[in-house]
Parts: C-alpha cells; sequence; structure tokens
C-alpha cells in the first residue's frame, strides 16, 4: 500500500469546530484529512443540543433549509422551583419562528453528520472510527497525528484539535493540566419520546416551533440546572451539575436524575413519554479561566476542546462552529503565506478575541464563580421569591399592605436585605 | 489467483423491531452492516491472499448506499468490488437472487478467471443460508458448506483443502477449484484496517451494474423470478416463564445441586 500523502490540515474530532475548521480549509482548497473515533459524526455525543444558529448561517446561508434541524425555539422559559411552588418568567416570541431564527433543537447525532457531509462535498476527507492517539511533534512544532491503526501516522503543516472536552491530546502535549474538578461539570441527559401531538398540545407549540426551558432549585443546592427542551417527538431532560459537589455530596447522577423526572414541576411535561436514550457527557464550566493557549507551533485548538463554552447564555455548540470557522480561515491565511508557526497561525488568536464568543467569555468570566461561592442562588432564592409571591397572591382577607411587610419581615429571618443586596450587585458586576 | 466474496448489506440485527400490525420490518432510521458471516468469510479469502497472493473482489446487490459495505471490505484488504444495483432486482427470494448473483459472478470471470467464491453461512436478516449453494449450482463448480477454515490450496494442482463443521466433528475436504465456499463465523477473527488502505478504500469508488450490465433474463429477477414471498414476519412468541426464586443459606456446592434438583422435580420439569 503507497504511503499517506501529506495533508495541507489535519482535523481531529468531526464536530461543530471541527467540521466547520475542515469546512473553510477544504472550501479554499486546502487538502484536509479529518478524523473521528465514533462510527459516524455524532455517534459519540450527547444526543441532543440547541443550537444558535446564528454561527453556522455564516459559513451555510440559510441552513435550515437542508440541515436536519428539530424545532425552531421561540420560547426561553426560566423557572425557580421550591417545594411545590414555582415562578417562572418567560419570553416567547414569534418572530424566533421566522428565518433566520434564533436558535433550534437538534439532535447532535443527525446534526452532526449533515455538518460533517457538508465539509466532505467541499472537498475534505473524513476517516471515521479511527482514534487519534498522539500529536506528532518535531522540535516543538506539531507535524502530524498518530492514530491507533497500523501505519497510522499522518503528517501535515497543520493540526486542529477539536476533539471535545476532555482533550487528551492537549493534556499530553503539555497545553493544560488535567481539568480540576470545579472546571468541569457533568451533564446528564435523557431523550423521551412522546407522540407529536401530545408534545405540540403539552407545550403550546404549532408547526416547527419548539420551547426551551431552565429550572432553577432542583439540584439540591448544587451548582447547575435542570434543562429541558422539545424536538420533533421527543423532549430533551437533564441537568448539568458540578463533578466536585456531586463527588463531595456523594449524589449518583442517575438518582438525582429519576428525582427530577418526578418533581411535580416536572413530571407532568414528560408524562406518558419512553426513555429511549440516557446519555452523559462532560461539559467545560468555568469559561475564560479554563481556556488554555490555542495558538502553537503547527497547532490550533477550537470548541469545547478549547473549553469555550458560556454557562450564563447556555451557548457551545455554535461557539464551536465560531471558533472552528476561525480556525480554518487562520490555516488559510497559514497556507497563503507558507507559514505555520505559532507566529503564521496568529490570526486565530486574533480574530477569535475580536469575535463575539472571546468578548463575551471574557465579560462572564466571574460568572461560574460567583455561582459557585453563593450556593443561596440555588436554592434559598427560588424559595424567597415563591414564598414571597404566593404570599403576596394568596387571599386570606389580609390587607396585602400589611402582608408585604410580614413576608418582608420572613425573608429577613432567613437572610438580611443587605445580604441579598449584596449577592445581587456581586452577581450583576460580573456579567456587566 | 482470483478470489470473489459475496457480502450483503442487513439491517443491524440488534436494532430491528417488526410492525406487529403490518408484520413487516421497520427498516426505518435501523444503521445498515455487512453481514457478519460475510465479513467472516471477507477474512478467510484475505487471509488466503496473504498466504498465496491473490486479487480479492467483492459483490454485492443492494441500494445505492450498500457501497458502503464494499468500501470497508477495500479498507481491510480487497482488491475492488462491484455492486449490483437495479430496481429490477427488487423483491428478489433466494432463487431469484442466486441467479443474478451468479450470472454477475460469470461476468466478474470474463476478465480474470475465478478459482473460489467466498459467501457466508447466510444472512442474519433472512437466515435461509441458500443463496451460496444455489450461486455454487448456477456456476456448476463445488460447493462446500460450514467451512471453518482453509487449511492449504494448492495453486497448480486447483485444489483446496478445507474444514466444515458438522454436528458430529470437523471433516476435511478436498475439492477442485473452482469452488464456492460457505463460512461460519468461527473461521476467524475479523481483522482491523490499517490507516492507508483505510484512507484508499474512503476514496475508491465503486463501480455499479445494473441490469443491462450483466447477462440477465429479467423474467428471472426481482418479484417476477421469485416463486417465493414473504407474506408475514413476526417475532417469536414470548413463552410465560415462571421464576422461581430458591433462598436458602447452605453453601456445600452438593447440597445446593440437590437442592435445586428437588426444586425441579417439585415443579413437575423432569420427565
Amino acid at each position: 500500500m503507497a504511503a499517506i500523502e501529506k495533508y495541507d490540515l489535519i482535523v481531529v474530532g468531526a464536530g461543530p469546530a471541527g467540521s466547520a475548521a475542515a469546512l473553510v480549509a477544504a472550501r479554499a482548497g486546502l487538502r484536509v484529512i479529518m478524523f473521528e473515533r465514533g462510527e459516524y459524526p455524532g455517534s459519540k455525543n450527547m444526543f441532543g443540543g440547541v443550537l444558535f444558529g446564528h454561527d453556522i448561517n455564516e459559513l451555510i446561508p440559510n441552513f435550515w433549509e437542508s440541515a436536519p434541524v428539530e424545532r425552531a425555539l421561540i420560547e426561553e422559559r426560566y423557572f425557580l422551583v421550591s417545594g411545590s411552588s414555582a415562578t417562572t418568567i418567560a419570553l416567547r416570541t414569534k418572530d424566533f419562528a421566522e428565518p433566520p431564527y434564533n436558535g433550534f433543537s437538534v439532535l447532535r447525532a443527525r446534526f452532526d453528520k449533515w455538518f460533517a457531509e457538508q465539509a466532505v462535498a467541499a472537498g475534505a476527507l473524513l476517516v471515521c472510527e479511527t482514534l487519534v492517539e498522539s500529536l506528532i511533534m518535531d522540535h516543538g512544532k506539531c507535524v502530524g497525528v498518530k492514530t491507533g491503526r497500523a501505519d497510522g501516522s499522518v503528517y501535515a503543516d497543520c493540526v486542529i484539535v477539536a476533539e471535545g472536552v476532555n482533550s487528551l491530546l492537549t493534556r499530553d502535549a503539555g497545553i493544560h493540566q488535567e481539568w480540576k474538578k470545579n472546571e468541569v461539570g457533568v451533564g446528564v441527559k435523557e431523550l423521551i419520546k412522546m407522540p407529536k401531538d401530545v408534545l405540540e398540545n403539552r407545550f403550546n407549540l404549532k408547526g416547527q416551533e419548539g420551547i426551551s426551558m431552565r429550572i432553577l432549585g432542583l439540584t439540591k443546592g448544587m451548582t447547575g440546572g435542570v434543562f429541558l427542551y422539545t424536538n420533533k417527538e421527543t423532549v430533551s431532560l437533564g441537568f448539568v451539575a458540578m463533578i466536585e459537589d456531586l463527588a463531595a455530596r456523594g449524589f449518583k447522577p442517575n438518582e438525582l436524575m429519576e428525582e427530577i423526572k418526578s418533581n411535580p414541576m416536572v413530571a407532568p411535561f414528560i408524562e406518558g413519554g419512553s426513555t429511549v436514550e440516557y446519555t452523559a457527557h462532560m461539559v467545560p464550566e468555568q469559561g475564560y479561566k479554563s481556556v488554555p493557549p490555542l495558538v502553537h507551533d503547527g497547532l490550533l485548538i477550537a470548541g469545547d476542546a478549547a473549553m469555550i463554552s458560556n454557562l450564563l447564555t447556555g451557548e457551545g455548540a455554535n461557539l464551536a462552529v465560531t471558533t472552528g470557522r476561525l480556525a480554518g480561515e487562520a490555516v488559510v491565511a497559514a497556507k497563503a503565506a507558507a507559514d505555520f508557526s505559532a507566529q503564521g497561525l496568529r490570526s486565530y488568536q486574533d480574530a477569535l478575541d475580536a469575535s463575539y464568543v472571546m468578548k463575551d467569555l471574557k465579560q462572564f468570566k466571574g460568572f461560574a464563580g460567583y455561582l459557585h461561592g453563593n450556593p443561596d442562588l440555588m436554592e434559598l432564592y427560588p424559595q424567597l421569591a415563591n414564598d414571597f409571591l404566593k404570599g403576596l397572591l394568596t387571599a386570606d382577607g389580609t390587607p396585602r399592605g400589611a402582608k408585604a411587610k410580614a413576608l418582608l419581615a420572613e425573608v429577613k429571618k432567613t437572610k438580611s436585605l443587605f445580604g441579598i443586596a449584596k449577592d445581587l450587585w456581586r452577581g450583576w458586576r460580573v456579567i456587566k | 489467483m482470483r478470489l470473489v466474496v459475496c457480502l450483503k448489506q442487513v439491517p443491524d440485527a440488534s436494532e430491528v423491531k417488526i410492525d406487529p400490525i403490518k408484520g413487516t420490518m421497520v427498516r426505518a432510521g435501523v444503521p445498515s452492516i455487512a453481514n457478519p458471516y460475510d465479513m467472516h468469510a471477507l477474512e478467510e479469502a484475505l487471509r488466503l491472499k496473504d498466504k498465496y497472493g491473490a486479487r480479492v473482489s467483492i459483490l454485492t446487490m443492494g441500494p445505492p448506499q450498500a457501497t458502503d459495505v464494499i468500501k470497508r471490505a477495500v479498507s481491510l484488504g480487497a482488491d475492488d468490488g462491484v455492486l449490483l444495483s437495479d430496481r429490477a432486482f427488487a423483491g428478489s427470494d433466494t432463487l431469484a437472487t442466486s441467479y443474478i448473483l451468479a450470472q454477475a459472478i460469470r461476468k466478474m470471470g470474463e476478465e480474470e478467471a475465478i478459482d473460489v467464491v467466498f459467501c457466508g453461512k447466510m444472512a442474519i436478516d433472512g437466515d435461509t443460508a441458500q443463496v451460496g449453494p444455489g450461486i455454487g449450482s448456477r456456476l456448476d463448480c463445488a460447493v462446500t458448506t460450514y467451512v471453518v477454515g482453509v487449511r492449504s490450496l494448492d495453486k497448480d494442482k486447483k485444489t483446496v483443502v478445507v474444514e466444515r463443521r458438522l454436528e458430529r466433528g470437523v471433516e476435511v475436504v478436498e475439492a477442485d477449484m473452482p469452488v464456492l465456499l460457505t463460512v461460519n463465523k468461527e473461521a476467524n477473527d475479523i481483522r482491523y484496517a490499517a490507516l492507508p488502505a483505510l484512507i484508499e478504500s474512503i476514496k475508491y469508488e465503486v463501480p455499479v451494474w445494473t441490469a443491462e450490465d450483466v447477462q440477465l433474463d429479467l423474467a428471472q429477477c426481482g418479484l417476477k423470478g421469485s416463486p417465493t414471498q414473504v407474506k408475514k414476519i413476526f417475532p417469536p412468541p414470548q413463552k410465560d416463564i415462571e421464576t422461581v426464586m430458591v433462598t436458602d443459606t447452605i453453601s456445600d456446592p452438593a447440597q445446593i445441586a440437590k437442592l435445586l434438583v428437588d426444586k425441579i422435580e417439585e415443579a413437575g420439569m423432569l420427565a
């Protein structure tokens, strides 16, 4: 068998970041090879997610016409749950049901496959079922990858690592330490199937419309939250929690999941449904503070492997698309200048810094720490909000003015108004 | 030396469900795989290639996406392949299928004579084990079934010695080539593709033959050429099984065995 030709670019991981990078580079005429360890792109992913469309639309205009999207999300609903009460705040807008839409629920096993096919159609070579075991370094420069297959080394001018949150390649290359327990969370999700008309009636949806919910107060005081969103004929329900908290409290993720499913606020949403998938996955939690150096000689890092995610807004996959696109563009520029050194690839870092991705990440860099440092946010505040509103709305013959005073006094017993003001102020500070 | 392997794309049996009302297989969304028996047949052919040198060609019949299994075979070391794909083949039963495949193998042989045709013992979707021998009888060559290994092959004398797994033991058979072998799963372990071959297989463009490309009597193909038709498919009826939990604290194996026998006798399960 002939030796493997040298490529311009090797992409490790055919997820949103990898496929975006491969697509951009292949479109520019570069010789691109992309490795995926799963049977097909998406097969190793958590089976669903929210994809904000703006980033991918820049690459593939009107992508929703050909991409396997589930539902256009027209409502974002937040729940603060305590006991048998919940305060909700929601935005529902029909504007999000019209092109260019805002976000879609997608089943990643289908969506990632489609996205990788776009890169293949542009000329990239996709090699599945192949694990990249290590980067091949030569005098500090990355010159290729070694896969787990026989005669499995491939060489290229540049490698983009986009292998997801738990990147062993970058750890083994000494680019970052093993992630600490407070840098990664665990996401657990069930895909719950129910008839389309039941789902649409239950959530008041028509046609392609969908809804996304986030619920605070069900993670037993641990930093994290519950999410729910609607697909065509399934509901994705799950939670994200810090691995550190789960470990410290000895909670098993599957047991917590069962408790969430049977919670009276959640159960009606999934009643009568049957679980068709159960998945668990690591999620980057710390945002900006965890981002390792992303540009090296002959090497770029993109997507979750770069620990780029936004805990506050719930963005991840769309950020991955943009990091992948920018990484791909940097490689195209480096190819034109025939300089694949860190200097030659620097435009990746510059473009990232100039993009909303890094600007948001910097802006919210204190957010994860803030959440983690304030367990009250997860349990006490939902309770205070519910007690206060419930008390105020209960018609029991007490004058409302006297009632408000009494309720406020109750609140003060649990937490001083100064303490609340301080928490709110600090919360404002970390995101402003 | 030229070896041909018949490779069928089948629905992944572990994911197939039966529509209880229509009595048909629910194929939508079910991933396709290469029939496992055929993959062991391929491995046996590749071992002969490694040992004696040979050109290994794949023959598949199915829809356009069945090229996947040919590419997989090429990634493991097959040299080339052909996909037979035509609407005229749809609905073919084992009789029509073996006719079409035999005609295609004849055509493949025009380019370079074929010494051994490999088939899996059976396909996991139909479980008939009829197509392999059906091809062999149409090609008018020796047929050897239940092969668990090729012991030796003599290129000059044109003979092959194989082991057949039978209920009473292993039978060692010598056959003249050309010969058709149907292979059991226990014949071998399937190899893992090396990267250069895998990359070549992804780039490999599989030739597709339609009914026109092969000399065929269309009356013998598809539904028209199929005297048998599937009327209904159903999962075997579930038997009501009563589970008895035996609880005791004894630890002596002999006593445990005696207790179990007693319980089984009690339940009237010993004739």
